[in-house]
């Protein structure tokens, strides 16, 4: 995202391939208090608000786990979390360490950093 | 001599699909053979979501939708062998496998599906100069050290190449605390989904770096540092505009190619854009009765349509084994004519269609308010509107089979034709 001088910011849009453009500007007058600009379709202001308004990200990654066929279990977040808790999030993730066997799905974080979320394990794995 | 109906080669997605669709459709003696310590292919190293869109409608990571399929398989009670590698495939579907509990096997098969995937282009295929220390990895291969086996790879790190393998793998350093200097591409484009650029580039503020490349890799035992060089219009290094990156670490993410030896083996005909093998409507490939299908045939970006390319694969296998097969009727071709690369499948016959023929494509370069044109030798039979069009984004047009009732023996070619700028404004 990049902030212009005039107050708006420039975005590109990812909701489909296409990669509209916008321009994200305030407006109070406006019902969504915002303006936006390029989107050839009405998912693309609801994309720039959120963007500008309360970005989210899934996380995807790992932890160490214990008598595994692997030695790291891949884990996602089990929604969207802010964007700005991504590196907090990696922190608390990284402090854990399951033992095998687990099952695709089990809950390895629970309500990580009370955003409401867990911490879930994308795979099954047996004990080695 | 080991005697089956279908042996599939490889267990990843585009294995697994195939294996479980031939199963549905009534193929009883079926075995998979994997190379690898468990099923599900490269899915297993990409913990990323993104994956199971259209076949799911649901977003998962690629160990979750291997995950659905491997359950699928062994619910089905599909055969099949692990750290089993297969050395050849002869003409008449013979193969011969080997691994440590079975020792030598030979299997004859009277249908046989290659699923092998891809690999990865390494430094060797792009000749970067300069000296050979060890922390120059492919990108695909850092991702199963870091994910998979619990290695870190580097700290400081460049990267080349904008493939979506390496936009991923960017934001992967970064999330285990490496820091990314760069992406550089030789291309003026990414080849990279959008997603990944804002995703896992921007979010991070790492530069994406358009015809850029790596000049030079310095450092004795270890990378010390790497120079990344602007390129001009034919893709060579402009002079004077290097500049030295102090890294240890570098990651190719330079392309992939379609891994064909015991395809060229056993005389299977392949594409020379494709690098894969020949095939029909069926995935069939020059051989009769051996079908191919997913990254083997052509690299694909989204595992769903390797899964949907491989159910055809596993159905027209099913059904060659049960002798189902119409031969004979219309045939034709399938040709990519101006701003397309290739088409996919290359040959067609009209009595194995059933409603459609979906032709997948990628075009040359990105293109904006297009349309893909299909003529048949020359002479348009249809059209479709694309807003968007790049080369890192596989397309596919689907053609209903009451257009294509005439064309036995014809050329059937798909173009893209840019629409005037003033069409475009008044539109």
């Amino acid at each position: 995202m990049i902030k212009l001088e005039n107050g708006s910011q420039d975005l590109v849009c990812i909701v489909c391939p296409i990669g509209c453009r916008l321009t994200i500007t305030k407006d109070d007058s406006n019902e969504n208090g915002y303006v936006v600009e390029g989107n050839v379709c009405k998912r693309g202001e609801a994309y720039a608000i959120k963007e500008l308004t309360a970005p989210t990200r899934m996380i995807p990654t790992t932890v160490r786990i214990k008598e595994g066929f692997l030695p790291r279990l891949p884990v996602r977040t089990s929604a969207p979390v802010p964007k700005e808790l991504i590196f907090q999030c990696m922190d608390e993730i990284n402090k854990v360490a399951v033992e095998a066997p687990v099952k695709m799905g089990d809950v390895i974080v629970a309500n990580i950093l009370d955003t409401g979320v867990d911490i879930i394990a994308t795979r099954s794995m047996t004990r080695k | 001599m080991k005697q089956v109906d279908i042996v599939v080669i490889g267990g990843g997605p585009a294995g697994l699909a195939a294996a479980i669709e031939a199963k549905k459709n009534g193929a009883k003696n079926i075995l998979v053979i994997e190379r690898d310590r468990e099923l599900g292919g490269i899915l297993q190293q990409c913990i990323h979501n993104g994956f199971g869109l259209h076949v799911f409608k649901e977003e998962l990571t690629g160990p979750e939708y291997a995950e659905r399929f491997i359950k699928e398989l062994e619910e089905m009670g599909i055969e099949y062998k692990l750290d089993t590698m297969v050395l050849e495939l002869t003409e008449d579907k013979v193969v011969k496998a080997i691994n440590t509990s079975d020792g030598l096997m030979i299997i004859e098969a009277k249908a046989v599906i290659l699923s092998m995937g891809c690999r990865e282009r390494t430094r060797g295929a792009i000749a970067i100069p300069g000296m050979r220390p060890a922390g120059v990895f492919t990108a695909g291969t850092a991702q199963r050290y870091i994910n998979m086996e619990g290695y870190m790879v580097g700290k400081k790190v460049v990267i080349l190449g904008s493939g979506d393998i390496g936009l991923i793998m960017a934001r992967r350093m970064v999330l285990e605390g490496a820091e990314v200097l760069a992406v550089a591409e030789l291309m003026p484009y990414s080849g990279g989904l959008t997603r990944n650029i804002v995703q896992c580039l921007d979010d991070y503020d790492i530069p994406l770096m358009l015809s850029h490349t790596v000049t030079e890799i310095k450092g004795k035992d270890r990378v010390e540092s790497v120079t990344i060089s602007q390129v001009d219009d034919s893709l060579r290094p402009i002079p004077g505009t290097e500049k030295e990156y102090e890294c240890d670490t570098v990651l190719l993410s330079v392309g992939l190619i379609p891994e064909n030896e015991l395809s060229s083996g056993a005389g299977v005909e392949l594409d020379p854009v494709t690098k894969g093998p020949v095939v029909n409507e069926a995935m069939e490939t020059s051989i009769a009765g051996v079908f191919a299908c997913g990254n083997v045939v052509h690299v694909h970006d989204l595992v769903d349509f390797v899964t949907e390319e491989s159910r055809r694969a596993g159905t027209a296998a099913a059904k060659y084994v049960a002798g189902l097969v119409e031969e004979g009727g219309s045939q034709f071709t399938t040709e990519a004519a101006e701003g397309v690369a290739y088409t996919v499948p290359q040959q067609v016959r009209l009595a194995n269609v059933e409603d459609s023929l979906n032709v997948f494509l990628r075009v040359r370069k990105v293109y904006h308010n297009a349309s893909l044109v299909v003529k048949a030798d020359g002479k348009e039979i249809m059209r479709k509107k694309r807003r968007h069009m790049a080369p890192g984004e596989m397309e596919n047009i689907r053609i209903p089979k009451d257009k294509m009732l005439d064309m036995d023996g014809r050329t059937v070619t798909i173009e893209v034709e840019e629409t005037p700028e003033k069409e475009v404004k008044s539109a």
